[in-house]
Formats: C-alpha cells, structure tokens, sequence
C-alpha cells in the first residue's frame, strides 16, 4: 500500500470481519497488519510461490551434491575401493539428500526474506501513530486509494466495524508514506 | 476442544489429552505479551553467577582443547585398538540430544500437536547449542583440527578430493546442514517475537537492537502468508533431516564390519536413540526454567505428562532394540558377533556399564507409568538425569567395548579415559549451559506469536459464531 486509510482495530475478531465485508463488497486493495498469522486473512492473499522455489532450490541443491560427489570421485580422482563403480550412487545418496535440503531451506529463507522485502528496518508505517503495537495486540488494515472502489467516507464505515481510529496517509514526493 | 469458564480465566483445553489444559489463560494479547517478555527485561540476581560457574566450564574446555591442539591427540585416553572413544561417543551423545529439539518444533508442527508450542522455541535453542558441542569433537578428534576444511570439497592445489564412499563426509554434510537448517527454522520462527520485544523493550538501546534483529518484520499480511508457508515447509524438511542426521552418524558404525557395530538396526536404533536422550535434555532443561520463571500456566502439567510420555515410549524402542540387537546376534550365528553382544558387553571389563544402561535407560523410565509421578516436575527430572547418563554410556557400551577386543586377541588393549577427556567433556556440559543461559536471558524463549495464534484459534469456533451473529453491513 502506497497511500490510503489505515485502520486500527482492538481484536483479530473485527479485522477480520472488516477484512471479509470489504473484500466481498470488492475491494482488491487491502492489507493487514497483525501480530500473529490469520488464516481467514490469508486465504485472500492466494498461494504462496515460495513452497515451490523451495522445491525447485531443492532439486538443484540436490543435483549439485550429486554432480559434486560424481565428478570428485569418478572422474577428477578415481580410487578404485574393492572394485566397486567408480559412480557408486547408493554411497552417494545422504549427501545428495542432504545438499538437497539444505538448498530448499536456504532457498525458503532467502525467498522469504526477498518477497517481503526485509531486512528493511526503516518504513514509513513505522511513523504512523500507534503502529507499533501491531507486533503485539492490535489489528490494522490498510485500503489503498488506488483500489478502485476506494472512498474518503469509507473511515467512517470502518468506524462502524469497529475501527480504534483510522488515520489517512498520503504518499509524499519523498516516498513518506506507506 | 471444550472451552471452560472458570472466575474470568479461561482454561484452554485440548481433547486427546482430556485432563489437564495446555494452556492457561491469563488475560489478554498485551498482557501475555508482557509476561512472556518478562524474564527478558527483570533482574535476574542469580544469572551471573550462574553464567560465571557455567563459563568457567567453558573455559575448562577451551584449555583443554588448547593443551590437545598443542601437544597432540595423545593426551586423549585413546589407544590403538580403541582409537574411537570419548571423541566419538561425545558427538553421538549431543548430536543426539540435538534431535528432539528438531522433533518437536518440526514432527510437531506437522502432525499440529497443541502443547508443541510452549516448548519448541527452548527446545530448539537446546538443538543448536548441542549441535556446537557435538561439532567440536571430530574437529578435534583428526588431530590435527586446523586441517578440518579438508573434508570440504573445494577445488585445491593438491588435487586431492574428499572420499565421498566412506561415512565420514556424510557426518560432515549431516551435521553442518542440521546446524544451518536449525538456525534457519530457529530464526525464523524468532522474527515476530524479536519484533514484538523491539516494540516493549524498557531502553532505546535495547528497542533498537531487537529491531535490528528483528529485520523489520511488520507482520503483514502478504508477509505472513509466505511465512506460513515457509514455515511449514521448513518443518516438512526437518523431519526427514533429523531422522537422516542420526542415520548418518549410525553409518559411521553399521557400514564399518566390526562386531556390535555391523548391524542393519543402528539407523532405527540410533534415531530413538537420539529423540529419547533429547527429551531428556528437554525435561532437565525446562523443569528448573519452569519455576525459575513461574510458567507453570504456559508449560502446564499437560506438557510434563505429554513429555513423560513421550520419554516412555521412546525408551520402549530404546529397550527393544538392544533386545532386538541381542537376538539377532544370537540368530546371526556369527561367532564374534555372539562373544561381543552376548558375552563382552554385559559380563567382560566394560560390563558394569551395561548394566547402568539397561538400569538407567529401560528400567527407571518405567516410572513414567505413573501419571502421578508424570506430572510431577520432581520425578520427570530425576528419570530425566537418569536417561541423559544411560544414554551416554550407552554410547560408550556400543563403541568401546566392541573397539577394545576385536578379531585378535593380539590387538585387544584396554582403554581408560585421561582426565583430559573428562575434562572435555565437563567443558562441553559448562559451554552448553553458558550459551543456553545467554539464549535464555536475551532471546524471547517461549514462542509468543504463536501462543497468541493458538490461543484465537482455540477461541475461534466461538469467534466466527459470534462474527456470523453480527453480520450483514453497518
């Protein structure tokens, strides 16, 4: 979110109910902001693409430690033990598991770290009064004025969900806003 | 899930369990946020001395680690026949203790065990501290331990690679991805703690540096939704890993074709092995936080019974599998195989510490039949002590005696351990508790975010109801 209304709210309950009336009235263009994870939030945020690069960093990941073990001990230095194949793919197979977990996780973090955009520990929703007790009990949402349906009268119909307050932020030339 | 109202506090219950609550409510999302942060920002007036005895352990080992880099590996007991001895079974041992931490916050998390998420933060923090015990000993067990980045494939001048058919570098890729994956999950599941600890933190200097490693983290929703994801991924990955890890460390032995160690049950074995050691540890570790730091309605007498539990079925495996590995020794018909599983081990020179393992690690666990004595703090820890030093001379039963009479009874030598490897050992127990006690003091060791989840999700039949009750439009 750019600039728009955030809204604060006491009690995962009435954001979520807030959350649910605007998203089925059609609103695309919401955030929340809240202390824990919630599900009924997340279910309008769609799937998550990072399962699947884990997936992908960990077929890689795994390929690699194969290629690494393969090339080290079949071709660059064969040692020929007790006439096994140089290429003895059962020896080969923790390692190659374990490259292949570690590379989905670092791939899952690094993701996860990268969508979010963090670290990033300066933001302009820093500034704005009150927020900082998202990270411990309060609910915030945010509408962007660039959804379509988006309307000044709408903190007045947050109000009546249950909305603390609701502050308008505006983007500012220097980016000053959410 | 049955929701009971009792005098303005709200017992949580959960329903296989029946009894007892796995949560007890105290108010609301700031006041468990407080409380839980709590113990970071009090006084503690016994932490430094603590932090003095266990760092004094430290140094013991840093010392004595010094005194063996300087003069050679010969200050250790080790001998040839028994060239393995306190160095492997010390890295079986904590790496092994590592493994419940993993199983908890992981094995856990998939199969959504409730009481899972008072303990998992602790536990995992125990996982990475032992994992840096368990890690030193090979390093120093080569000897020569500045070499140690030989066993890292890289592409050098002496156009040397390392063996990759023998078990060593499969401990080595095991262990250093356990360690790095542990911290990933460990870290990642800190994020909004150390967020919420930026926002209560009493000074500016401390709000700043958990912002700082908080990187951030604003809990939005869009954020949130990779995070769950993520995470849960992150469990789906440690739950193999951690049954691999201790299989690898088990190949050490069973690929080797020493009698009492060329077996097909070690992987099985060792795993149980290993969970029941770390739960162990988790007991003795989270029975004296527990009343230091008044949890008794976060880490309630459901999780002591649930652990309990846990401890007597693992060791019930544990039991199983030495009968197991009896009979098929026996069954085997190999003769050297017999003499070491039937004879040496229970009845020759190391045999009384057969007999600790089969008291402390089959027998005394049988009290956590009890409930009573389950769900007793008192008892748990005792049975707990008792676990930790079975499971580490069960340890010493698998690898010394069958190291110090093999094929030959040219070869056979007796080993006794040097002070020096008591020394490490101790050392190993004072650098764990030293970093455990610093994790403890400055990180938030009770998951709070995910408490306050449970807590609406438990509540949350009752939410949507009263959601429903109120619709349409304002």
């Amino acid at each position: 979110m750019r600039s728009g209304i955030l809204a604060e709210f006491d009690s995962a309950d009435a954001l979520a109910q807030a959350h649910e009336r605007l998203f089925t009235r059609g609103y695309r263009r919401l955030s929340a902001w809240t202390p824990y994870a919630l599900r009924s939030i997340g279910r309008t945020e769609g799937r998550s693409p990072v399962p699947l690069w884990m997936l992908v960093g960990g077929l890689l990941g795994g390929a690699f430690g194969y290629l690494v073990q393969w090339w080290c001990n079949a071709v660059d230095y064969p040692i020929n033990v007790g006439g096994r194949p140089l290429d003895s793919a059962p020896a080969f197979i923790p390692i190659t598991f374990e490259s292949a977990v570690l590379a989905a996780s670092l791939t899952g973090f690094f993701a996860l770290l990268i969508r979010s955009g963090l670290p990033r520990l300066s933001h302009p929703l820093f500034e704005v009064e009150g927020f900082e007790r998202s990270a411990v009990d309060r609910f915030w949402m945010g509408v962007d004025d660039a959804d379509p349906r988006f309307e000044e009268r709408l903190t007045e119909d947050l109000e009546k969900m249950g909305a603390l307050r609701c502050t308008r932020v505006r983007a500012s030339a220097e980016g000053g806003a959410p | 899930m049955t929701l009971a109202s009792a005098t303005g506090m709200e017992l949580l219950r959960e329903e296989p369990t029946g009894g007892e609550p796995v949560l007890l409510e105290p108010g609301t999302d700031a006041e468990i946020t407080d409380r839980l942060l709590a113990p970071l920002w009090a006084d503690w007036p016994w932490f430094k001395y603590a932090l003095a005895v266990s760092g004094l352990g430290a140094c013991a080992l840093v010392a004595a680690l010094t005194y063996t880099v300087i003069t050679g590996i010969g200050l250790w007991g080790n001998n040839i026949p028994v060239a393995w001895a306190f160095g492997i079974i010390n890295f079986v041992w904590w790496i092994g203790i590592g493994h419940a931490g993993t199983f908890i916050s992981a094995v856990l998390l998939l199969l959504e065990v409730r009481w899972r998420t008072s303990i998992n933060r602790f536990a995992e923090g125990m996982t990475l501290f032992a994992i840096v015990q368990a890690g030193l000993f090979p390093i120093f067990h080569m000897g020569r331990a500045w070499f140690a980045y030989w066993l890292i494939p890289y592409p050098s001048e002496m156009g040397l690679w390392p063996q990759f058919r023998s078990s060593l570098p499969w401990d080595v890729v095991a262990v250093s991805t356990y360690l790095t994956v542990s911290v990933l999950f460990w870290y990642t599941g800190l994020l909004p703690d150390l967020a919420a600890a930026a926002v209560r933190a009493p000074s500016p200097l401390r709000r700043r540096l958990y912002a700082i490693f908080a990187l951030g983290w604003r809990g939005d929703s869009a954020h949130w939704n990779d995070y769950r994801a993520t995470y849960l991924i992150f469990g789906g990955l440690a739950t193999p890993l951690v049954l691999s890890v201790h299989t690898c460390v088990s190949f050490d032995f069973a690929i080797s074709q020493l009698p009492g160690w060329h077996s097909t049950i070690f992987p099985p074995y060792f795993v149980a092995g290993a969970i029941y050691s770390g739960f162990a540890m988790v007991i003795t570790l989270m029975v004296p936080a527990r009343a230091v730091f008044r949890l008794e309605d976060v880490i309630t007498k459901n999780h002591l019974d649930n652990i309990g539990k846990m401890l007597l079925v693992t060791g019930w495996i544990v039991t199983y599998s030495y009968g197991v590995e009896a009979f098929m020794a026996w069954y085997g018909g190999d003769r050297y195989e017999m003499h070491e599983i039937l004879q040496n081990r229970p009845f020759g020179p190391y045999g009384f510490v057969f007999w600790i393992v089969i008291a402390c690690n089959c027998v005394s666990v049988q009290a956590l039949w009890s409930r009573r004595l389950r769900i007793s703090p008192l008892a748990l820890f005792a049975v707990s002590i008792f676990v930790q030093i079975g499971m580490w001379s069960e340890r010493f039963m698998l690898i010394v005696p069958s190291l110090h009479d093999d094929f030959l009874p040219s070869s056979w030598h007796i080993y006794v351990p040097s002070w020096i490897d008591w020394t490490i050992l101790g050392g190993t127990v004072g650098f764990f508790t030293f970093l455990f006690l610093l994790f403890l003091r400055y990180v938030p060791f009770i998951p709070i975010s995910e408490i306050k989840e449970m807590r609406r999700e438990m509540r949350e039949p009752a939410g949507r109801l009263a959601g429903a009750a109120g619709g349409g439009d304002a």
